[in-house]
Protein backbone atom coordinates (compact mmCIF):
# COMPACT_ATOMS: atom_id res chain seq x y z
CA UNK A 1 0.00 0.00 0.00
CA UNK A 2 1.16 3.47 -0.76
CA UNK A 3 1.98 5.55 2.19
CA UNK A 4 1.06 8.60 0.32
CA UNK A 5 -2.84 6.87 0.03
CA UNK A 6 -2.88 6.99 4.18
CA UNK A 7 -6.08 8.42 4.95
CA UNK A 8 -6.47 8.02 8.47
CA UNK A 9 -7.19 11.61 8.82
CA UNK A 10 -9.31 13.33 5.69
CA UNK A 11 -9.19 16.65 4.55
CA UNK A 12 -12.41 16.85 5.00
CA UNK A 13 -11.90 16.10 8.62
CA UNK A 14 -10.01 19.26 9.24
CA UNK A 15 -12.04 21.75 6.72
CA UNK A 16 -14.56 23.05 8.60
CA UNK A 17 -17.84 22.40 6.26
CA UNK A 18 -18.42 26.56 5.53
CA UNK A 19 -14.63 25.97 3.65
CA UNK A 20 -15.33 23.40 2.16
CA UNK A 21 -18.24 25.32 0.52
CA UNK A 22 -16.16 28.11 -0.36
CA UNK A 23 -13.41 27.05 -1.30
CA UNK A 24 -13.32 28.22 -4.74
CA UNK A 25 -13.99 31.81 -3.00
CA UNK A 26 -11.19 31.69 -0.67
CA UNK A 27 -8.71 30.39 -3.22
CA UNK A 28 -9.29 33.01 -5.48
CA UNK A 29 -9.71 35.71 -2.96
CA UNK A 30 -6.06 33.92 -2.23
CA UNK A 31 -4.62 34.57 -5.74
CA UNK A 32 -6.25 38.10 -6.27
CA UNK A 33 -4.15 39.44 -3.14
CA UNK A 34 -1.01 37.70 -4.76
CA UNK A 35 -0.36 35.28 -2.11
CA UNK A 36 -0.43 32.41 -4.86
CA UNK A 37 2.05 30.61 -3.11
CA UNK A 38 -0.28 29.72 -0.06
CA UNK A 39 -2.71 28.67 -2.56
CA UNK A 40 -0.40 25.14 -2.56
CA UNK A 41 -1.44 25.13 1.15
CA UNK A 42 -5.04 25.75 1.15
CA UNK A 43 -5.42 23.44 -1.94
CA UNK A 44 -4.09 20.41 0.65
CA UNK A 45 -7.04 20.83 2.46
CA UNK A 46 -9.70 21.55 -0.22
CA UNK A 47 -11.55 18.67 -2.24
CA UNK A 48 -9.19 15.66 -3.91
CA UNK A 49 -12.12 14.76 -6.23
CA UNK A 50 -12.82 17.09 -9.09
CA UNK A 51 -16.38 17.30 -9.98
CA UNK A 52 -18.60 19.46 -12.23
CA UNK A 53 -21.23 21.57 -10.24
CA UNK A 54 -25.15 19.94 -11.67
CA UNK A 55 -28.28 22.00 -11.80
CA UNK A 56 -29.80 18.67 -10.76
CA UNK A 57 -28.04 19.57 -7.08
CA UNK A 58 -30.57 21.06 -4.33
CA UNK A 59 -29.67 23.81 -2.39
CA UNK A 60 -30.88 22.97 0.92
CA UNK A 61 -28.20 22.59 3.44
CA UNK A 62 -25.91 19.84 3.43
CA UNK A 63 -25.77 17.36 6.49
CA UNK A 64 -22.33 16.89 8.28
CA UNK A 65 -19.49 14.35 7.01
CA UNK A 66 -19.11 13.10 10.38
CA UNK A 67 -23.56 12.29 10.42
CA UNK A 68 -23.40 11.15 6.90
CA UNK A 69 -20.37 8.94 7.90
CA UNK A 70 -21.09 7.42 11.20
CA UNK A 71 -25.32 6.80 10.39
CA UNK A 72 -25.22 4.43 7.94
CA UNK A 73 -27.28 1.07 6.68
CA UNK A 74 -25.39 -1.19 5.85
CA UNK A 75 -26.18 -5.03 6.98
CA UNK A 76 -23.37 -6.49 5.74
CA UNK A 77 -21.02 -5.32 8.17
CA UNK A 78 -23.36 -5.09 11.16
CA UNK A 79 -27.28 -4.09 11.85
CA UNK A 80 -26.52 -1.42 14.39
CA UNK A 81 -26.08 2.32 12.35
CA UNK A 82 -22.64 3.00 14.15
CA UNK A 83 -21.54 -0.96 12.75
CA UNK A 84 -20.61 0.00 9.39
CA UNK A 85 -18.39 3.08 10.72
CA UNK A 86 -16.24 0.77 12.82
CA UNK A 87 -16.10 -2.31 10.57
CA UNK A 88 -16.17 -1.46 7.27
CA UNK A 89 -12.62 -0.83 7.20
CA UNK A 90 -11.42 -4.84 6.48
CA UNK A 91 -12.96 -4.65 3.17
CA UNK A 92 -10.53 -4.08 0.25
CA UNK A 93 -11.72 -1.68 -2.41
CA UNK A 94 -8.68 -2.05 -4.63
CA UNK A 95 -8.28 -3.46 -6.80
CA UNK A 96 -11.80 -3.69 -7.99
CA UNK A 97 -14.03 -4.89 -11.21
CA UNK A 98 -17.83 -4.97 -11.78
CA UNK A 99 -18.91 -7.09 -14.02
CA UNK A 100 -21.52 -6.13 -16.90
CA UNK A 101 -23.39 -8.75 -18.56
CA UNK A 102 -26.77 -10.38 -19.74
CA UNK A 103 -28.69 -8.40 -21.99
CA UNK A 104 -26.20 -6.50 -23.70
CA UNK A 105 -24.20 -6.16 -27.13
CA UNK A 106 -21.25 -5.90 -25.39
CA UNK A 107 -20.66 -7.46 -21.85
CA UNK A 108 -17.51 -6.48 -20.14
CA UNK A 109 -15.56 -6.49 -16.79
CA UNK A 110 -14.54 -3.17 -16.10
CA UNK A 111 -11.89 -2.32 -13.32
CA UNK A 112 -13.01 0.92 -11.80
CA UNK A 113 -10.37 2.79 -13.70
CA UNK A 114 -11.57 2.06 -17.08
CA UNK A 115 -14.78 2.73 -16.18
CA UNK A 116 -14.13 6.18 -14.89
CA UNK A 117 -11.77 7.08 -17.63
CA UNK A 118 -14.27 8.37 -19.98
CA UNK A 119 -16.66 9.78 -17.75
CA UNK A 120 -16.37 13.31 -15.98
CA UNK A 121 -17.31 13.52 -12.45
CA UNK A 122 -20.03 15.48 -11.54
CA UNK A 123 -20.94 16.75 -7.94
CA UNK A 124 -25.05 16.26 -6.68
CA UNK A 125 -26.33 17.39 -3.75
CA UNK A 126 -28.89 15.02 -3.19
CA UNK A 127 -31.64 14.76 -0.48
CA UNK A 128 -31.65 11.24 0.82
CA UNK A 129 -34.61 9.76 2.53
CA UNK A 130 -34.23 5.97 4.28
CA UNK A 131 -37.64 3.84 4.74
CA UNK A 132 -37.18 4.45 8.54
CA UNK A 133 -38.13 7.59 8.75
CA UNK A 134 -34.91 9.77 8.53
CA UNK A 135 -33.34 12.33 5.91
CA UNK A 136 -29.68 13.61 5.24
CA UNK A 137 -29.03 15.93 2.05
CA UNK A 138 -25.59 14.38 0.39
CA UNK A 139 -23.22 15.62 -1.88
CA UNK A 140 -22.76 12.91 -4.10
CA UNK A 141 -19.48 12.55 -6.78
CA UNK A 142 -20.82 10.36 -9.73
CA UNK A 143 -21.19 9.82 -12.98
CA UNK A 144 -24.89 9.28 -14.60
CA UNK A 145 -25.45 5.26 -14.56
CA UNK A 146 -26.63 6.28 -18.81
CA UNK A 147 -23.28 6.90 -19.30
CA UNK A 148 -21.99 3.53 -18.23
CA UNK A 149 -24.90 1.46 -19.50
CA UNK A 150 -24.86 3.34 -22.88
CA UNK A 151 -20.99 1.91 -23.62
CA UNK A 152 -22.19 -1.97 -23.42
CA UNK A 153 -25.23 -1.13 -25.28
CA UNK A 154 -27.96 -2.69 -24.01
CA UNK A 155 -30.24 -4.81 -26.64
CA UNK A 156 -33.67 -4.31 -27.05
CA UNK A 157 -34.72 -7.03 -25.20
CA UNK A 158 -33.21 -5.40 -22.11
CA UNK A 159 -36.34 -4.65 -19.65
CA UNK A 160 -34.73 -4.10 -16.37
CA UNK A 161 -30.96 -3.77 -14.32
CA UNK A 162 -29.97 -6.07 -11.77
CA UNK A 163 -27.08 -5.20 -9.67
CA UNK A 164 -25.22 -7.18 -6.83
CA UNK A 165 -23.03 -6.37 -4.36
CA UNK A 166 -19.77 -7.85 -3.15
CA UNK A 167 -19.91 -10.77 -1.40
CA UNK A 168 -16.42 -11.45 1.08
CA UNK A 169 -17.75 -13.17 4.77
CA UNK A 170 -13.66 -12.74 5.42
CA UNK A 171 -13.80 -9.09 5.24
CA UNK A 172 -17.42 -7.91 5.78
CA UNK A 173 -18.27 -9.04 9.48
CA UNK A 174 -21.94 -9.20 8.80
CA UNK A 175 -22.11 -11.58 6.27
CA UNK A 176 -20.78 -13.79 8.84
CA UNK A 177 -22.09 -15.64 12.21
CA UNK A 178 -25.31 -16.92 13.26
CA UNK A 179 -27.81 -14.36 12.61
CA UNK A 180 -27.87 -13.29 9.04
CA UNK A 181 -30.38 -10.41 8.48
CA UNK A 182 -30.80 -10.38 4.55
CA UNK A 183 -29.94 -13.25 1.80
CA UNK A 184 -26.55 -11.92 -0.07
CA UNK A 185 -25.56 -11.23 -2.28
CA UNK A 186 -27.29 -7.69 -1.47
CA UNK A 187 -29.64 -7.32 -4.62
CA UNK A 188 -31.52 -4.56 -6.22
CA UNK A 189 -32.90 -3.60 -9.51
CA UNK A 190 -34.26 -0.69 -11.47
CA UNK A 191 -36.46 -0.44 -14.46
CA UNK A 192 -33.94 0.58 -17.73
CA UNK A 193 -36.01 3.46 -17.96
CA UNK A 194 -35.38 4.23 -14.17
CA UNK A 195 -31.53 3.31 -14.76
CA UNK A 196 -31.46 5.73 -17.21
CA UNK A 197 -33.08 8.82 -16.00
CA UNK A 198 -30.44 11.54 -15.45
CA UNK A 199 -30.80 11.40 -11.58
CA UNK A 200 -29.55 8.35 -11.58
CA UNK A 201 -25.87 7.64 -11.15
CA UNK A 202 -23.51 5.95 -9.69
CA UNK A 203 -21.46 7.85 -7.23
CA UNK A 204 -17.31 7.42 -6.43
CA UNK A 205 -17.23 9.96 -3.56
CA UNK A 206 -19.20 12.45 -1.00
CA UNK A 207 -17.94 15.47 -0.22
CA UNK A 208 -14.90 15.75 -2.71
CA UNK A 209 -13.44 12.78 -1.40
CA UNK A 210 -13.56 8.90 -2.48
CA UNK A 211 -16.64 7.58 -1.11
CA UNK A 212 -15.35 6.29 2.99
CA UNK A 213 -16.38 2.71 2.97
CA UNK A 214 -19.30 2.15 4.78
CA UNK A 215 -20.88 4.11 2.48
CA UNK A 216 -20.34 1.48 -0.28
CA UNK A 217 -16.99 2.09 -1.71
CA UNK A 218 -15.50 2.19 -4.18
CA UNK A 219 -18.76 2.66 -6.08
CA UNK A 220 -22.64 2.41 -5.34
CA UNK A 221 -26.20 3.17 -7.01
CA UNK A 222 -27.71 6.20 -5.97
CA UNK A 223 -31.35 6.92 -6.89
CA UNK A 224 -32.74 9.97 -4.67
CA UNK A 225 -36.80 9.78 -5.48
CA UNK A 226 -36.40 6.19 -3.73
CA UNK A 227 -35.89 4.60 -0.66
CA UNK A 228 -32.30 4.87 0.68
CA UNK A 229 -32.10 0.85 0.47
CA UNK A 230 -32.06 0.96 -3.30
CA UNK A 231 -28.84 2.35 -3.38
CA UNK A 232 -26.86 -0.52 -3.73
CA UNK A 233 -23.16 -0.55 -2.32
CA UNK A 234 -19.95 -1.90 -3.45
CA UNK A 235 -21.29 -3.23 -6.46
CA UNK A 236 -19.86 -6.09 -8.37
CA UNK A 237 -22.14 -6.84 -10.67
CA UNK A 238 -24.50 -4.83 -13.07
CA UNK A 239 -26.84 -7.54 -15.65
CA UNK A 240 -29.40 -6.46 -18.20
CA UNK A 241 -32.35 -8.84 -17.76
CA UNK A 242 -35.86 -8.64 -19.80
CA UNK A 243 -37.93 -10.04 -16.12
CA UNK A 244 -38.02 -7.95 -13.32
CA UNK A 245 -35.03 -9.33 -10.84
CA UNK A 246 -35.94 -9.90 -7.14
CA UNK A 247 -34.55 -7.82 -4.51
CA UNK A 248 -33.01 -9.15 -0.98
CA UNK A 249 -35.40 -6.77 0.72
CA UNK A 250 -38.47 -8.61 -1.16
CA UNK A 251 -36.49 -11.74 -0.96
CA UNK A 252 -36.51 -10.77 3.23
CA UNK A 253 -39.92 -9.29 3.41
CA UNK A 254 -42.47 -9.49 0.52
CA UNK A 255 -45.57 -7.44 2.04
CA UNK A 256 -43.47 -5.52 3.03
CA UNK A 257 -41.04 -3.78 0.45
CA UNK A 258 -41.61 -3.15 -3.06
CA UNK A 259 -39.72 -3.59 -6.41
CA UNK A 260 -40.17 0.44 -7.16
CA UNK A 261 -39.82 1.48 -3.41
CA UNK A 262 -40.27 5.27 -4.51
CA UNK A 263 -40.36 7.28 -2.22
CA UNK A 264 -44.32 8.58 -1.06
CA UNK A 265 -45.80 9.93 1.84
CA UNK A 266 -49.26 8.85 1.33
CA UNK A 267 -48.42 4.81 1.28
CA UNK A 268 -47.37 3.80 4.75
CA UNK A 269 -44.82 1.08 5.52
CA UNK A 270 -47.19 -1.38 6.69
CA UNK A 271 -45.39 -0.88 10.18
CA UNK A 272 -44.89 2.61 10.55
CA UNK A 273 -46.30 6.16 8.77
CA UNK A 274 -44.42 7.31 5.87
CA UNK A 275 -45.82 10.89 5.90
CA UNK A 276 -43.14 12.82 8.00
CA UNK A 277 -38.97 12.21 8.27
CA UNK A 278 -36.30 13.59 10.81
CA UNK A 279 -33.74 15.45 8.80
CA UNK A 280 -30.12 14.15 10.49
CA UNK A 281 -28.38 17.23 12.28
CA UNK A 282 -31.68 19.39 12.12
CA UNK A 283 -32.15 20.82 15.88
CA UNK A 284 -30.79 18.16 17.91
CA UNK A 285 -33.03 16.54 20.61
CA UNK A 286 -36.07 19.34 19.63
CA UNK A 287 -35.56 18.28 16.03
CA UNK A 288 -39.20 18.58 14.32
CA UNK A 289 -40.27 16.41 11.76
CA UNK A 290 -40.91 17.42 8.43
CA UNK A 291 -43.22 16.79 5.87
CA UNK A 292 -42.08 13.81 3.40
CA UNK A 293 -42.37 14.87 -0.47
CA UNK A 294 -43.80 12.35 -3.02
CA UNK A 295 -41.09 11.07 -4.93
CA UNK A 296 -38.74 12.73 -2.13
CA UNK A 297 -39.29 16.14 -3.94
CA UNK A 298 -38.30 14.92 -7.13
CA UNK A 299 -41.41 14.45 -8.94
CA UNK A 300 -41.31 17.15 -11.50
CA UNK A 301 -38.24 15.14 -13.04
CA UNK A 302 -39.26 11.54 -12.60
CA UNK A 303 -43.80 11.32 -12.23
CA UNK A 304 -43.87 10.96 -15.36
CA UNK A 305 -42.24 6.93 -15.37
CA UNK A 306 -45.14 6.03 -13.47
CA UNK A 307 -48.23 7.83 -15.01
CA UNK A 308 -51.24 5.48 -14.80
CA UNK A 309 -50.02 3.24 -12.24
CA UNK A 310 -51.18 2.48 -9.44
CA UNK A 311 -48.91 2.93 -6.64
CA UNK A 312 -49.95 1.50 -3.51
CA UNK A 313 -50.05 -1.96 -5.83
CA UNK A 314 -46.88 -0.92 -7.07
CA UNK A 315 -45.28 0.38 -3.77
CA UNK B 1 -30.53 1.69 52.85
CA UNK B 2 -28.68 -0.50 49.80
CA UNK B 3 -32.44 -0.43 48.26
CA UNK B 4 -32.34 3.35 47.95
CA UNK B 5 -28.66 2.51 46.56
CA UNK B 6 -30.53 0.33 43.97
CA UNK B 7 -32.60 3.36 42.92
CA UNK B 8 -30.09 5.64 42.45
CA UNK B 9 -27.94 3.21 40.49
CA UNK B 10 -30.59 2.85 38.58
CA UNK B 11 -31.29 5.96 37.61
CA UNK B 12 -28.09 7.07 36.69
CA UNK B 13 -28.29 5.53 32.49
CA UNK B 14 -31.52 8.15 32.49
CA UNK B 15 -29.12 10.71 33.88
CA UNK B 16 -26.41 9.85 31.67
CA UNK B 17 -28.57 9.78 28.44
CA UNK B 18 -30.34 13.15 28.69
CA UNK B 19 -26.92 14.76 29.49
CA UNK B 20 -25.17 13.44 26.36
CA UNK B 21 -29.16 14.30 24.86
CA UNK B 22 -28.57 17.98 25.82
CA UNK B 23 -24.62 18.51 25.22
CA UNK B 24 -25.12 17.17 21.53
CA UNK B 25 -23.55 13.69 22.03
CA UNK B 26 -26.31 11.31 20.75
CA UNK B 27 -25.27 11.08 17.29
CA UNK B 28 -26.69 11.81 14.12
CA UNK B 29 -30.08 10.87 15.32
CA UNK B 30 -30.30 11.93 18.84
CA UNK B 31 -34.02 11.40 18.89
CA UNK B 32 -33.51 7.76 17.99
CA UNK B 33 -30.97 7.36 20.22
CA UNK B 34 -32.82 8.25 23.46
CA UNK B 35 -36.15 6.54 22.75
CA UNK B 36 -34.00 3.39 22.13
CA UNK B 37 -31.68 3.69 24.97
CA UNK B 38 -34.62 4.78 27.47
CA UNK B 39 -36.63 1.73 25.99
CA UNK B 40 -34.12 -1.30 26.19
CA UNK B 41 -33.26 0.12 30.05
CA UNK B 42 -36.97 -0.19 30.56
CA UNK B 43 -36.40 -3.87 29.19
CA UNK B 44 -33.54 -4.86 31.25
CA UNK B 45 -35.48 -3.39 34.27
CA UNK B 46 -38.19 -5.83 33.17
CA UNK B 47 -36.03 -9.04 32.81
CA UNK B 48 -34.36 -8.39 35.62
CA UNK B 49 -37.13 -8.27 37.53
CA UNK B 50 -38.62 -11.80 36.23
CA UNK B 51 -35.27 -13.03 36.75
CA UNK B 52 -35.30 -12.70 40.28
CA UNK B 53 -37.80 -15.84 41.50
CA UNK B 54 -35.82 -18.09 38.94
CA UNK B 55 -32.55 -17.39 40.40
CA UNK B 56 -33.85 -17.80 43.80
CA UNK B 57 -35.71 -21.03 42.57
CA UNK B 58 -32.10 -22.47 40.72
CA UNK B 59 -29.97 -22.10 44.18
CA UNK B 60 -28.89 -18.26 43.37
CA UNK B 61 -29.15 -15.40 45.68
CA UNK B 62 -32.38 -14.28 46.99
CA UNK B 63 -33.06 -10.84 46.04
CA UNK B 64 -36.87 -10.19 46.65
CA UNK B 65 -36.21 -7.46 48.59
CA UNK B 66 -34.67 -5.12 45.48
CA UNK B 67 -37.69 -6.75 43.20
CA UNK B 68 -40.36 -3.39 43.76
CA UNK B 69 -37.22 -1.41 43.14
CA UNK B 70 -36.28 -2.69 39.82
CA UNK B 71 -39.91 -3.17 38.87
CA UNK B 72 -40.57 0.34 39.66
CA UNK B 73 -37.56 1.57 37.67
CA UNK B 74 -39.19 -0.73 35.02
CA UNK B 75 -41.47 1.87 34.71
CA UNK B 76 -39.49 4.78 35.49
CA UNK B 77 -38.18 4.01 32.24
CA UNK B 78 -40.91 2.85 30.31
CA UNK B 79 -42.46 6.13 31.42
CA UNK B 80 -39.72 8.37 29.79
CA UNK B 81 -39.83 6.52 27.07
CA UNK B 82 -43.04 7.01 26.33
CA UNK B 83 -42.46 10.96 26.85
CA UNK B 84 -39.71 10.96 24.58
CA UNK B 85 -41.88 9.47 22.18
CA UNK B 86 -44.65 11.80 22.63
CA UNK B 87 -42.44 14.94 23.01
CA UNK B 88 -39.10 14.70 21.12
CA UNK B 89 -39.95 12.21 18.51
CA UNK B 90 -43.74 13.41 17.73
CA UNK B 91 -43.43 17.21 19.05
CA UNK B 92 -46.69 16.36 20.81
CA UNK B 93 -48.79 16.34 18.13
CA UNK B 94 -51.61 14.31 19.46
CA UNK B 95 -53.69 13.84 16.03
CA UNK B 96 -50.54 11.79 14.87
CA UNK B 97 -49.86 10.04 18.04
CA UNK B 98 -53.93 8.99 17.82
CA UNK B 99 -53.25 7.47 14.80
CA UNK B 100 -49.92 5.70 15.50
CA UNK B 101 -51.73 4.29 18.57
CA UNK B 102 -53.97 2.95 16.34
CA UNK B 103 -53.00 2.35 13.20
CA UNK B 104 -49.27 0.87 14.09
CA UNK B 105 -49.64 -2.30 15.67
CA UNK B 106 -45.62 -1.61 17.06
CA UNK B 107 -47.21 1.33 18.59
CA UNK B 108 -50.45 -0.18 20.21
CA UNK B 109 -48.21 -3.10 21.66
CA UNK B 110 -45.47 -0.86 22.81
CA UNK B 111 -48.62 1.39 24.59
CA UNK B 112 -50.43 -1.44 25.94
CA UNK B 113 -47.30 -2.49 27.82
CA UNK B 114 -47.18 0.49 29.45
CA UNK B 115 -50.66 0.79 30.17
CA UNK B 116 -50.75 -2.55 31.88
CA UNK B 117 -47.44 -1.63 34.00
CA UNK B 118 -49.39 2.04 35.57
CA UNK B 119 -51.65 0.00 38.04
CA UNK B 120 -48.98 -2.54 38.93
CA UNK B 121 -46.33 0.94 39.39
CA UNK B 122 -48.78 2.55 41.50
CA UNK B 123 -49.81 -0.75 43.62
CA UNK B 124 -45.91 -1.39 44.65
CA UNK B 125 -45.75 -0.06 48.12
CA UNK B 126 -46.44 -1.37 51.22
CA UNK B 127 -49.86 0.93 51.77
CA UNK B 128 -51.31 -0.65 48.24
CA UNK B 129 -50.44 -4.16 49.25
CA UNK B 130 -52.13 -4.35 52.73
CA UNK B 131 -55.40 -2.57 51.30
CA UNK B 132 -55.88 -4.90 48.00
CA UNK B 133 -54.49 -8.20 50.31
CA UNK B 134 -51.77 -10.40 49.41
CA UNK B 135 -53.46 -12.98 47.33
CA UNK B 136 -55.66 -10.11 45.17
CA UNK B 137 -52.19 -8.06 45.13
CA UNK B 138 -50.29 -11.25 43.56
CA UNK B 139 -52.85 -11.92 41.06
CA UNK B 140 -52.25 -8.46 40.36
CA UNK B 141 -49.12 -8.35 39.48
CA UNK B 142 -49.28 -11.18 37.12
CA UNK B 143 -50.00 -8.91 34.59
CA UNK B 144 -46.15 -8.02 34.31
CA UNK B 145 -45.57 -10.97 32.31
CA UNK B 146 -48.01 -9.90 29.95
CA UNK B 147 -46.35 -6.74 29.51
CA UNK B 148 -42.73 -8.43 29.40
CA UNK B 149 -44.10 -10.32 26.04
CA UNK B 150 -45.44 -7.05 24.95
CA UNK B 151 -42.61 -5.21 25.11
CA UNK B 152 -40.44 -7.78 23.83
CA UNK B 153 -42.81 -8.15 20.48
CA UNK B 154 -42.71 -4.57 20.25
CA UNK B 155 -38.81 -4.03 20.23
CA UNK B 156 -39.13 -6.97 17.40
CA UNK B 157 -41.85 -4.94 15.40
CA UNK B 158 -39.84 -1.49 15.03
CA UNK B 159 -36.78 -2.90 13.47
CA UNK B 160 -36.48 -3.83 9.84
CA UNK B 161 -35.14 -7.46 9.25
CA UNK B 162 -34.11 -9.75 12.05
CA UNK B 163 -30.98 -8.39 13.72
CA UNK B 164 -30.01 -10.25 17.12
CA UNK B 165 -30.74 -7.51 19.89
CA UNK B 166 -34.54 -7.34 19.81
CA UNK B 167 -34.17 -11.31 19.16
CA UNK B 168 -31.70 -11.68 22.47
CA UNK B 169 -34.54 -9.87 24.71
CA UNK B 170 -37.25 -12.00 23.33
CA UNK B 171 -35.46 -15.32 24.05
CA UNK B 172 -34.89 -14.14 27.65
CA UNK B 173 -38.22 -12.89 28.54
CA UNK B 174 -39.71 -16.29 26.95
CA UNK B 175 -37.15 -18.46 28.72
CA UNK B 176 -37.95 -16.64 31.89
CA UNK B 177 -41.39 -17.37 31.36
CA UNK B 178 -41.64 -20.59 30.52
CA UNK B 179 -39.71 -20.99 33.89
CA UNK B 180 -43.10 -19.66 35.33
CA UNK B 181 -45.51 -22.13 33.26
CA UNK B 182 -43.08 -25.38 33.78
CA UNK B 183 -43.55 -24.60 37.64
CA UNK B 184 -47.06 -24.31 37.42
CA UNK B 185 -47.70 -27.56 35.51
CA UNK B 186 -45.14 -29.35 38.03
CA UNK B 187 -47.43 -27.82 40.75
CA UNK B 188 -50.37 -29.00 38.89
CA UNK B 189 -49.39 -32.52 38.07
CA UNK B 190 -48.60 -32.36 41.88
CA UNK B 191 -51.99 -31.62 42.66
CA UNK B 192 -53.66 -33.96 40.11
CA UNK B 193 -51.21 -36.78 41.22
CA UNK B 194 -52.54 -36.22 45.13
CA UNK B 195 -56.19 -36.15 43.88
CA UNK B 196 -56.05 -39.53 42.16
Amino acid sequence: MLIGKSRDVRPSEITPRDAYLHRRGLLAGIGAVGLGALAGGADATAATLIAAKSALSTTEPMTLLKDVTSYNNYYEFGTDKGDPASNASTLKTAPWSVVIDGMVAKPATLTLEDMLKPVSLEERIYRMRCVEGWSMVIPWDGFPLADLLKRVEPLGSAKFVAFETVVRPAEMSGQRGVFQPLPWPYREGLRLDEAMHPLTIIATGLYGEPLPNQNGAPLRLVVPWKYGFKGIKSIVRISLVDKMPETSWQQQNKSEYGFYSNVNPAVDHPRWSQATERRIGEGGLSAKRRPTLPYNGYGEQVASLYAGMDLKANF
Amino acid sequence: MLRRAVYVIGALPAAWVFYRGFTDQLGADPVRSLEKTLGIWGLRFLVAGLAITPLRRLGGPNLVRYRRAVGLLAFFYASLHLYAYLWFDQGLDFAAIGKDILKRPYVTVGFAAFLILVPLAITSNTAMIKRIGGPAWQRLHKWVYLACALAATHFIMLVKSWPAEPLIYAGLVAALLAFRLVVYLQKRGGRARRAA
